[in-house]
């Protein structure tokens, strides 16, 4: 047994999740003959990140993908990552785990040489034995000490994972039958013994307070009602008497509102004339380059806030035992989420366990930690018995943290070429992240409910994480002179938090519209003026390749048809500036309305762990984009979100999803990155380019309903 | 389970008989889910507008979270549980699998099932049938193209015939 490794030179050679974690056996356990189990500490989103996690594990090890199990994720055991959130599981987990297996591998074929008295490196491992090449005498990994796990792993110079296979793996989603199958996977299908329901009953508006409530008419099989402060709900033996219960008591509940926010301006647009506080991303000055500028021009682009929009509405399941908090919850933070819970129920943070179960697809901050606090105030009326909670549609569109509506202010000095000489950026935003733990706050809904106050307002991460309305606000270009510089709104009209991509998708939707609007100024092929000012190869790559794949006529702006009310849009971005890069070209008919017919994407996001995950998320994130880009807001009155439903808040269906084909360039010697986020800005970009080819009009405010096309045109 | 002509809910659910004495009122997703463990059929909104609960009613696709016990009385209820015989999927679920065609996975129940109906009706279907076949379940998830040609890959399949119910 070893204790810390003197022969670790630095925490640094480690990957950040494995220098906080290093113990080796935090990561894996072979105690399971046949079986290597992996802990880690980011969740499945449905984003297949368990499926990259068993291809990098298996692949170092030697083993069988069969045998590699990833484990739930809980705070009762493995390594603690933090949130799974910013396209990080696959530069975080899999590089950690990477290294963890790597090692381990590299242990036991120590053990291995020793038992059987052979040179170690003429041993080679097939599916977990570790063998002479002749094979006349070989050893199984579990029939050997598992004791080599228990110290801390020693660094990339020690031992490296290995070089990536010349094909990029392709394995199949390891969660994916159960989910065809109907079989019980998700947190909403658990159904614990002696388990209860319960619901909540929301506010109408943020701020409102519950005056008076008739509790005498929620009816039989109630087991409980729960009115602390302004928090309302029920438990009772039924989930639809749970329901019927608590619109029951929404019926009788006598709110007390605050004042109707009148003269706040426009509610889908940031509040510019709130307090905001200054971001300062970059600020390059460049006298010649400004000296040369001949002419300025400005644009601002918008985008309203948007939900999240699951197709499973928040659940939890909560238990109390004594003063013992064990809650089962899909939030994207196990552990930020305990310490929340604990501050909030006034326990000590060991006496809570958040275990993760998966659900519906998440795409940020979404009512999950919420819905956990909702389980455990309820659960409290019940001791020792299981409470799930799962959220109306209603909340769910309405009650949950929306993405910030953004507005971003772009200026471009040209110089007499009409080439950029300067550049400008300001956005516009609320914050970006209020979850658990963030700006000083528990982040939970019901908590502030409870409490009688209202939640602060959000923050953004720091730009070193890639910011949060500042994300991508930098342009990838070589401007000689920007200055970019982020205002986030100080303002609680409306709750705000963390959705894919960030500020990154506005930023994106900004810069590559201009960039736009500028190469036809002057009559330049869209490509080739991103081009002139474009030398990062990578960045130069994807576009190209995008384009060409498209079919991409640089003589004719792009199009290779001159097809009436058709249009072909491109852009690009590198997502935070140091992640993945992804063009995407939009093919679009502009008749009545907008119809993205077909999108073609290049992306490149290093060394490909799972071809088909990554092209899989590039082709869903292409296709949220494009159902945000088209369709999405979400609609206020005052204070009160009033798209509560699928009607009010529709999102692309089947019959209008444009066709999208994907190429990765394969980088086996550049570290992987996510690809989850990397198409949201691009996509944006590139339609309402593609409608600016097509009807000679500039859009730039989302969504690209036909009422805002109408008046553009007449502008 | 009750004798006939006792106060109660009678349906059959994959085959089998079921009657209940839950308030008629109680729609048929609670049954499924909570009464009969079938968990596979899924809560999306409760008002029928997003396709996560559809079952077959008598052969049709069906939002089952607003429909209520006593309408489904006396009815044929299929659920993504009975759409596997001896528990091998059936042609819509292994193409599904095939193609890779999910990513969270909560809208494919309702897809599922829907689209083993369309391929019993129309078993050479069009890209364009099995959209609009789809058109009134949502997937957040943007897996639109990969559940289309799952399901044209199981219409077209080898010897994919006559197993659905």
């Amino acid at each position: 047994m070893t204790t810390a490794d003197p022969a670790r030179s630095a925490a640094d050679t480690l990957p950040p999740s494995l220098a906080a974690n290093p113990r080796l056996s935090t990561w894996l356990d072979l105690s399971d003959t046949g079986h290597v189990l992996v802990r880690v500490g980011k969740v499945e989103l449905g984003q297949g990140i368990w499926t990259a996690l068993t291809q990098a594990a298996a692949e170092e090890l030697g083993v069988d993908d069969s045998r590699v199990v990833v484990q739930p994720v809980s705070t009762a055991a493995g390594p603690a990552e933090g949130l799974t959130a910013g396209s990080l599981s696959v530069a975080r987990s899999v590089a950690a785990l990477r290294q963890v297996c790597a090692e381990v591998r590299a242990l036991l074929i120590e053990v291995a040489a020793a038992r059987l008295d052979a040179d170690p490196a003429a041993l080679v491992v097939r599916d977990g034995v570790v063998g002479t090449a002749a094979g006349d005498s070989a050893v199984s990994y579990w029939d050997l000490d598992a004791d080599v796990l228990d110290r801390d792993a020693r660094g990339p110079s020690w031992v490296r994972p290995a070089p990536a296979p010349a094909d990029p793996p392709n394995p199949p989603r390891v969660d994916l039958p159960d989910k065809v199958l109907g079989r019980p996977r998700f947190l909403h299908d658990l159904h614990l013994p002696g388990q209860v329901w319960g619901r909540v009953v929301r506010p109408p508006v943020r701020a409102a307070h519950l005056s008076t409530v008739d509790t005498s008419l929620v009816g039989a099989h109630v087991i409980a009602t729960v009115r602390q402060g302004d928090f309302l709900g029920v438990v009772a033996e039924r989930e639809e008497v749970a329901i019927r219960a608590a619109a029951a008591l929404a019926d009788t509940a006598q709110w007390e509102l605050p004042p109707n926010p009148a003269g706040t301006g426009d509610p889908a647009q940031p509040r510019r004339s709130a307090p905001a506080d200054r971001i300062d991303v970059v600020n390059i000055c460049d006298a010649t380059a400004a000296v040369g500028v001949v002419t300025t021009v400005r644009a601002t682009y918008t985008r309203p806030f948007l939900a999240h929009a699951a197709i499973g509405p928040s659940c939890a399941i909560a238990r109390w035992a004594g003063s013992q908090l064990t809650v089962w919850s899909h939030s994207q933070g196990v552990y930020p989420l305990r310490a929340a819970l604990a501050v909030v129920f006034g326990v000590p943070e060991q006496d809570v366990v958040v275990h993760h179960v998966e659900a519906a697809g998440s795409y940020g901050h979404n009512g999950a930690d919420d819905a956990a606090f909702d389980a455990a105030l309820l659960a409290r009326a019940v001791p020792g018995r299981p409470v799930q909670v799962v959220w109306s549609r209603a909340d769910e569109l309405g009650s949950g943290p929306l993405g910030p509506a953004m507005a971003v202010d772009v200026e471009a000095g040209l110089d007499a070429r009409g080439h950029v000489a300067t550049w400008s950026v300001d956005v516009w935003s609320q914050g970006h992240v209020a979850r658990p733990g963030y700006g000083g706050s528990h982040g939970l809904l019901g908590a502030a409910h409870r409490d009688r106050q209202v939640l602060p307002p959000s923050v953004d991460p720091p730009l070193a994480a890639g910011g949060g309305s500042v994300r991508n606000a930098d342009p990838g270009y070589d401007f000689p002179a920007r200055r970019v510089t982020g205002h986030r709104v100080v303002d609680t009209r409306v709750r705000t938090s963390s959705l894919r991509a960030l500020g990154a998708f506005t930023n994106v939707f900004a810069i590559e519209s201009l960039m736009d609007e500028l190469s036809r100024r002057i009559g330049a092929d869209p490509l080739e003026y991103r081009l002139a000012h474009l030398s990062d190869p990578r960045a130069r790559a994807v576009l190209e390749r995008a384009a060409e794949l498209a079919g991409w006529r640089r003589e004719q702006g792009g199009r290779d048809q001159a097809a009436a009310d058709a249009g072909r849009g491109i852009a690009w971005a590198r997502y935070k500036g140091t992640s993945g890069y992804c063009a995407v070209v939009a093919d679009v008919e502009a008749v009545h309305e907008i119809r993205v017919t077909r999108l073609v994407i290049a992306a490149d996001v290093g060394r490909i762990v799972s071809l088909d995950g990554v092209v899989n998320q590039l082709e869903g994130g292409a296709i949220q984009a494009a159902s945000w880009t088209l369709l999405e807001q979400a609609r206020l009155d005052g204070h009160r979100v009033t798209s509560t439903d699928w009607e009010t808040y529709p999102i692309l269906r089947f019959r209008a999803v444009p066709d999208v084909h994907v190429e990765v360039i394969n980088r086996p010697d550049e570290p992987s990155v996510g690809a989850g986020e990397i198409a949201h800005g691009p996509t944006a970009a590139a339609i309402a380019n593609a409608v600016r080819d097509a009807l000679g009009v500039d859009v730039r405010d989302l969504p690209l309903t036909p009422e805002r096309i109408v008046a553009a045109l007449e502008t | 389970m009750a004798p006939e002509g006792s106060s109660g809910t009678a349906l059959t659910v994959n085959g089998t008989p079921v009657h209940t004495s839950v308030d008629p009122e109680t729609p048929l997703l609670y049954l499924l889910r909570n009464d009969l463990g079938l968990k596979g059929t899924r809560f999306g909104c409760g008002q029928g507008l997003c396709g996560a609960c559809v079952v077959l009613v008598d052969g049709h696709p069906t939002p089952s979270c607003d429909l209520p016990l006593w309408a489904a009385a006396g009815r044929d209820v299929v659920t993504v549980e009975g759409l596997a015989s001896e528990g091998c999927p059936n042609r819509v679920q292994r193409a599904v699998l095939d193609e890779q065609a999910g990513q969270c996975g909560y809208c494919l129940s309702g897809i599922v099932v829907a689209a083993t109906a369309l391929l019993r009706d129309t078993p050479e279907p069009t890209a364009d049938d099995v959209r609009t076949a789809l058109e009134r379940h949502l997937c957040r998830c943007g897996t639109h193209h990969r559940i289309v040609r799952a399901v044209l890959a199981a219409a077209t399949g080898p010897g994919q015939r006559h197993d659905d119910g």
